[in-house]
């Protein structure tokens, strides 16, 4: 649920109770000060009839309410004089309304200057109460549609303007990738939240991308620092296997010890490679024919193809020329290349489409699709590959990378195919 | 020949100098950027190899005093930075070669004489053994005044056991120099083999006198 409707819905439960309680009192406030004004007014009714009765004494016999709003009738002493003054709510017939309906008495006791006792009731009307709290219902349902409507749509104003900062750090951080130039730019705000918020994630970041760099940079120190000892070590066997070659086991000991020192080398050399194409220093202003390397390529294979009796098909269905590393476009096509003869079968086929926006390099293989999510990973291998880096399918996907190009791993009619394309 | 070995770390510095000394070359060394400076001063070497990354100095530096002194030492850079911007950098400023750590040293003998070769004015860049001659130039092979036909992969073989003659070849050696960075799979040693075994019969057939031994899962020695 969106932040927008959760402020709405705690609104919405609380103004419900707000405005009901609000409601009560307001009435009960209402209805007394209803009572209190009537009761006065039957108050004054009261002493303007008692003196009239006194003057015009033909009113002291006027025992129906009839067409006006008060009775007299004459009571004994004793009754009169224990009685006190009552007001009440009785029911009346209204010719008006055709019904009883509820209206205000005022019963009370005076005594003329011959000591006779009456008692006289005054009626007012009421205020028709279960109309009064129909009517005050409807207005508060309308009252409370009313106040949500607007906060709903001020709430959607505000809240929108208010948070506008919030979102567009949202869509910059989901923009954002460990690794990739793209610069951090927090929004603009006046709110404090939203500078502190932006500022504590600005030095996050910047934490982060030192961490990346730091640790980027550490594998290229690493991997280069690594090569000197390597080539200490392979050169001192190469002088000992010449130098005292011992027995034919012992040589071929000392030759495998270089043959992992070897494998060590390549791949130190192939992480310094991917950490190179990844830090970006490789330039991208050459124009690279990749017909004519592909066709270099696979003539230096020549021999290899040969003797593992592989067939290659080179089919250029257009030319790609394209701005490219020149360095890099060799390596890429060397490492693939590697990998369908490496991954090939004796009497094999390895098939290269040449298309106007990118290559395929098919080769048959084991018939058995590989993971398309793993196999440009690093160190993904074969088992049965234990001699190879795992760092070839690596450092085509970097390149492919670094020239915004798009790299990907399919399994059909038993070919292996991994497609490199240009511009998507 | 004169070979100066600039280079800091002293196990590599042995390893070289001790490889060379059995090419007949006088071997000198300098450990450090004053040492080297000094010696490029007093003396002309036909071969300077030449660390960039140097204690208390740029190995480039020393690059660019030979060629302010207009000397005419070759020089071949041997880096740990195998990156494309150094190598210009290091060939621009007038070295003849650049090679990168780790490096086989039959690979830095085969670029040392090419390098000697280079320069070495006059006459034909051609090394004779025995009754076959190889032309580094014209890329032929004769035997007793017939051409043998090789193939470029069978040429480069060839040639670098001629420059590699009587020393053991350990055949990663031979598959970089060759094959680059095509090979580098421990099952592509066999197709090696049968590269060599086309070679040998080639050669054989020319009524060349000399033989490509093979060592057992070590490499190969051309014995002259």
């Amino acid at each position: 649920m969106k932040l927008l409707n959760h402020t709405l819905l705690y609104l919405s439960a609380s103004l419900v109770f707000i405005l009901s309680t609000w409601a009560v009192v307001f009435y009960f406030s209402m209805m007394d000060e209803v009572y209190d004004s009537i009761d006065d007014g039957l108050e004054n009714y009261k002493i303007l009839i008692i003196k009239k009765a006194i003057q015009d004494t033909t009113l002291l016999s006027k025992r129906d309410f009839g067409e006006s709003n008060y009775a007299i009738r004459p009571v004994a002493r004793e009754w009169a004089l224990q009685a006190t003054e009552v007001f009440k709510d009785t029911a009346m017939y209204m010719q008006y309304e055709e019904d009883y309906e509820i209206v205000r008495m005022l019963t009370t006791y005076f005594s003329t200057s011959d000591n006779r006792y009456y008692e006289l009731k005054i009626i007012a009307s009421m205020v028709e109460e279960d109309d009064l709290v129909a009517d005050l219902l409807h207005a508060l349902l309308w009252l409370y549609l009313a106040v949500i409507a607007s906060a709903f749509i001020i709430n959607n104003w505000v809240l929108r303007k208010i948070w506008r900062p919030f979102y567009q750090l949202q869509d910059e951080l989901k923009g954002f990738r460990l690794g990739e130039d793209k610069l951090f730019h927090p929004p603009e705000t006046k709110v404090r939240e939203f500078r502190d918020m932006n500022e504590t994630v600005a030095v996050l970041l910047k934490a982060n991308i030192e961490v990346f760099q730091q640790q980027k940079q550490f594998i290229e120190n690493a991997s280069h620092e690594l090569q000197t000892p390597l080539a200490i070590a392979i050169n001192k066997l190469e002088l000992l296997l010449e130098q005292s070659p011992g027995t034919d086991e012992q040589a071929q000991r000392l030759a495998n010890v270089i043959q992992h020192l070897e494998r060590m080398t390549r791949l130190n050399k192939s992480l310094l490679l991917l950490s190179k194409i990844e830090n970006k220093q490789f330039s991208q202003d050459q124009t690279v024919d990749f017909n004519a390397r592909l066709r270099q390529q696979v003539d230096d294979f020549t021999e290899l193809l040969n003797y593992k009796d592989i067939r290659v098909e080179l089919i250029e269905q257009a030319n790609l020329t394209q701005r490219f590393n020149a360095d890099l476009a060799d390596i890429l096509i060397t490492n693939l290349l590697k990998n369908a003869v490496v991954h090939n079968y004796e009497g094999g086929l390895i098939r290269i489409t040449v298309m106007g926006n990118g290559f395929e390099i098919a080769n048959t293989g084991k018939k058995q699709a590989l993971d398309p999510e793993k196999v440009f990973t690093r160190f993904y291998k074969s088992p049965d590959q234990t001699s190879s880096t795992g760092l070839g399918l690596a450092i085509v996907k970097a390149i492919a990378q670094f020239h915004r190009a798009h790299v990907s791993y399919t399994y059909t009619d038993n070919l292996h195919r991994i497609r490199f394309e240009l511009f998507t | 020949m004169k070979i100066l070995i600039i280079e800091d770390e002293e196990g590599l510095r042995d390893n070289i100098s001790q490889f060379l000394n059995k090419e007949q070359y006088t071997v000198e060394t300098a450990g450090d950027f004053h040492a080297a400076m000094e010696k490029i001063a007093g003396y002309d070497y036909d071969c300077i190899l030449l660390d960039v990354g140097l204690p208390n100095g740029n190995g480039l530096d020393i690059l660019k005093s030979l060629k302010f002194r207009q000397k005419r030492d070759n020089v071949i850079i041997i880096s740990a930075r195998d990156s494309l911007d150094d190598k210009l950098e290091g060939l621009g400023l007038g070295a003849d070669d650049y090679l990168t750590k780790p490096f086989h040293l039959a690979e830095l003998n085969a670029r040392i004489k090419a390098v000697l070769r280079r320069k070495a004015l006059g006459g034909r860049n051609v090394v004779k053994l025995n009754n076959m001659e190889l032309d580094f130039d014209e890329r032929t092979v004769s035997v007793s005044g017939t051409d043998i036909h090789l193939n470029r992969k069978e040429f480069d073989i060839l040639a670098f056991f001629v420059v590699n003659k009587n020393r053991l070849i350990y055949k990663s050696a031979l598959a970089e120099h060759v094959w680059g960075d095509h090979m580098d799979n421990a099952d592509n040693f066999d197709f090696i083999y049968s590269q060599i075994k086309n070679l040998r019969k080639k050669l054989k057939e020319h009524g060349t006198n000399l033989e490509i031994q093979a060592i057992y899962g070590v490499g190969y020695k051309l014995t002259v």
